[in-house]
């Protein structure tokens, strides 16, 4: 143990364990439950007593996973996009005919969601309708617009602004690199792409100005928007990045906050969803819970494990949810 | 840390030309009793006969890196990929990597390289490409990508020789060497080969350049392994000394190794400026690089080995007793700047 984690606030002794038995590619709240899925196979749902029961969602590898509070999408190396709600009652929601693999999946507040594999995305409307999008490339990323009903398509060399319901040609936005993640800000003005490389790019989406996102040690494989889409907290370097959107040129011409330094690089982030604090998971294993104000750090979890993979706050923020590579996993209740 | 490295999972990239052979030798592969378990990633889904449980198709997306350096490609579809197979870790204990007969195995090397994820939990092993021994010598004469493939391989299965005549085989054999001195050659008849011989072969790790030799001299001893069955009674040691003594030297026009060799020990403070201003320069023409080097005042060896322009490098161990300290670096590329290497080179002998 580090010592830099003696002198800290820690919660350590409030939070019960999860068995979930198998690695965590990522965790979800249904309600008051937590919705662990494994990077195989099953979902572990949970509550805060800790009592624990396993649904089988796929038959091979997991590879995505969306949650609208009310259920849990994944894709699967299955080719199935497979819908679990808070019953524990799953649902095969779509199968590609070629039974390639699902490497992406988005979920619209309307009932409407996306998924796609390789090349291909597809959208299927809340009344059933399905139509598909060809990219350019493999899909690196999917994610629905907060308003209407617009589909982000990440690629190489950038992303496709897809209008399902619209005759009009999708509008490209080019940046060149490989775009693997993407993410809408709550108030629809910016998108950011994580790319293959160590970096993030965005739009301004009023006059598509360029917004680069750099200097990151590693890949950004997590990224979660403050309260109010304030900022966008991400992972990839040994401390949490926080990029200001407050202003309306986004983080242009500004600094990103770098809080709770660690000797380890940030894996997961999820921001409180409604008080300006945020949870972040590192590479040895570190839970911490992050001030924005003053950085101030309190501890979840000590280090000395596999990465953390997984980490979730419930929807009014009562409940925070996290996962490993290693199958530990645990709940804290606020 | 070689404990580390040997829990990577390996990755075999088999390489070859239309028609070689590559998807008999996969099928070889998998259908050998090894008892191992391998998942395959293949570039056309579905289309191919191959049995096997952990099948996936590739789209082959190269896309270029964000870094400056025009050659530095990766296979974009292989990070993905490799990222969704570390979920079923312990389902499979190496992965083969099929690529078209028009592929240049460079981008899938390199993403060994550049790809932080994919180093973490992945290791190359070797590249092994498949060449027709009745085609190959018109293929190296129209398509350059059988070109590459050979000159970017660290095994060759030499196949289909019972479809050519001994000076035939030897013709094409010697075109092969012209290229590519330093690669193991098997010769096979439907892809017969040892698994040893093309899988584990640890041809990327730093800790396994022992030597660097040309195959010429024991290429044949591979003779003896694998086609008992046909040669039967077929006295093998004189093949091996006909075609020896038959073997005819090409240079090839534009691929090319070049070997250098000293036994002062090098200045590393002059060599590794040089050797990464060299890969900087003309690392699209150098496909692959490789040292064992012998620096002043160090009693170890340092290793290197590169693809393009990327380059790793550490110190091996420590040089034995007895053994010479000579400093030995291969260069596999196109059109090679002869002259200038090795001008660059000898400047970076210790004075």
């Amino acid at each position: 143990m580090m010592s830099d984690q003696l002198s800290i606030a820690s919660l350590t002794d409030r939070v019960k364990s999860v068995a979930v038995g198998a690695p965590v590619s990522a965790v979800h709240f249904l309600g008051e439950r937590a919705a662990f899925v494994c990077a195989e196979e099953k979902i572990a749902i949970a509550d805060a007593a800790g009592e624990i029961s396993h649904v089988d969602v796929h038959g091979g590898a997991i590879l995505c996973a969306v949650s609208d509070g009310k259920h849990v999408v994944t894709g699967g190396d299955d080719g199935k996009v497979t819908a679990l709600n808070a019953k524990g009652e799953t649902l095969v929601l779509a199968t590609d005919a070629k039974r390639r693999w699902i490497d992406n999946v988005a979920l619209h507040p309307d009932g409407a969601f996306a998924w796609s594999a390789g090349k291909t995305a597809f959208v299927r409307s809340g009344k059933g309708e399905e139509k598909s999008f060809d990219a350019p490339s493999t899909v690196g990323g999917l994610a629905f617009a907060p308003k209407g009903l617009r589909v982000a398509i990440a690629h190489y060399n950038g992303v496709t602004l897809w209008f399902p319901n619209m005759a009009a040609k999708p509008e490209f936005l080019e940046w060149a690199g490989s775009h693997l993640g993407v993410t809408f800000s709550p108030d629809n003005k910016f998108l950011v792409t994580a790319m293959h490389e160590p970096a993030l790019h965005g739009w301004r989406l009023a006059d598509n100005r360029h917004m680069r996102m750099s200097g990151y040690p590693g890949r950004v494989r997590s990224m979660s928007w403050s309260a109010g889409g304030k900022g966008l907290a991400t992972s990839g370097a040994d401390s949490v990045i926080i990029w200001p959107f407050t202003s309306k040129d986004g983080p242009m011409g500004k600094e990103p906050a770098m809080l709770a330094p660690l000797q380890a690089r940030v894996s997961m982030v999820a921001c409180h969803p409604k008080q300006d604090f945020m949870a972040a998971g590192y590479g040895d294993g570190t839970v911490l819970i992050v001030r924005f104000e003053d950085g101030a750090e309190i501890l979840v979890r000590r280090n000395g494990s596999e990465p953390v993979s997984a980490l979730a706050w419930n929807a009014n923020g009562t409940l925070l949810a996290f996962g490993t590579e290693d199958g530990d996993a645990g709940m804290l209740e606020f | 840390m070689p404990e580390l490295s040997s829990q990577k999972i390996p990755v075999t990239v088999l390489t070859g030309y239309l028609g070689a052979g590559k998807t008999t030798l996969l099928n070889r592969i998998l259908s050998e009793n090894h008892g191992k378990k391998y998942a395959v990633i293949v570039n056309e889904f579905g289309e191919i006969g191959i049995d096997n449980d952990l099948i996936i198709g590739a789209d082959e997306e190269v896309f270029e890196m964000n870094n400056g350096c025009v050659c530095c490609t990766v296979r974009g579809d292989l990070v993905r990929i490799m990222d969704g197979l570390m979920k079923r870790k312990g389902k499979f204990d190496a992965i083969i990597v099929e690529t078209t007969g028009l592929a240049d195995p460079a981008p899938v090397a390199q993403t060994f390289f550049v790809d932080e994820d994919v180093q973490k939990n992945a290791r190359l092993d070797a590249v092994v490409t498949v060449a027709d021994a009745k085609w190959l010598s018109d293929r190296l004469k129209d398509a350059p990508e059988a070109k590459n493939q050979i000159a970017f391989a660290d095994v060759i299965v030499l196949n289909k020789t019972d479809l050519v005549s001994k000076p035939e085989l030897a013709e094409v054999e010697a075109r092969i060497r012209g290229i590519n001195p330093y690669a193991k050659l098997h010769r096979t008849e439907r892809c017969k080969v040892a698994l040893a011989d093309v899988l584990e072969r640890g041809a990327f790790d730093l800790d396994r350049i022992l030597e660097i030799e040309p195959e010429f001299l024991d290429a044949g001893d591979d003779h003896h392994h694998h086609d008992h069955d046909h040669h039967h009674g077929h006295d093998h040691h004189n093949d091996h000394s006909h075609s020896h003594g038959g073997l005819k030297h090409y240079h090839d026009e534009d691929m090319q190794s070049l070997s250098l060799r000293s036994d002062k020990p090098l200045d590393p403070t002059k060599f590794m400026p040089w050797l990464q201003n060299l890969v900087a320069t003309e690392g699209q023409k150098i496909l692959r690089s490789k040292g064992i080097l012998a620096f002043t005042d160090d009693d170890d060896r340092y290793v290197f080995q590169g693809v393009h322009m990327m380059l790793e490098g550490d110190h091996q161990r420590k040089w034995k007793e007895g053994e010479p300290r000579e400093s030995r670096v291969v260069f596999i590329g196109r059109e090679l700047p002869e002259k200038t290497i090795r001008e660059g080179f000898e400047s970076c002998i210790a004075a």
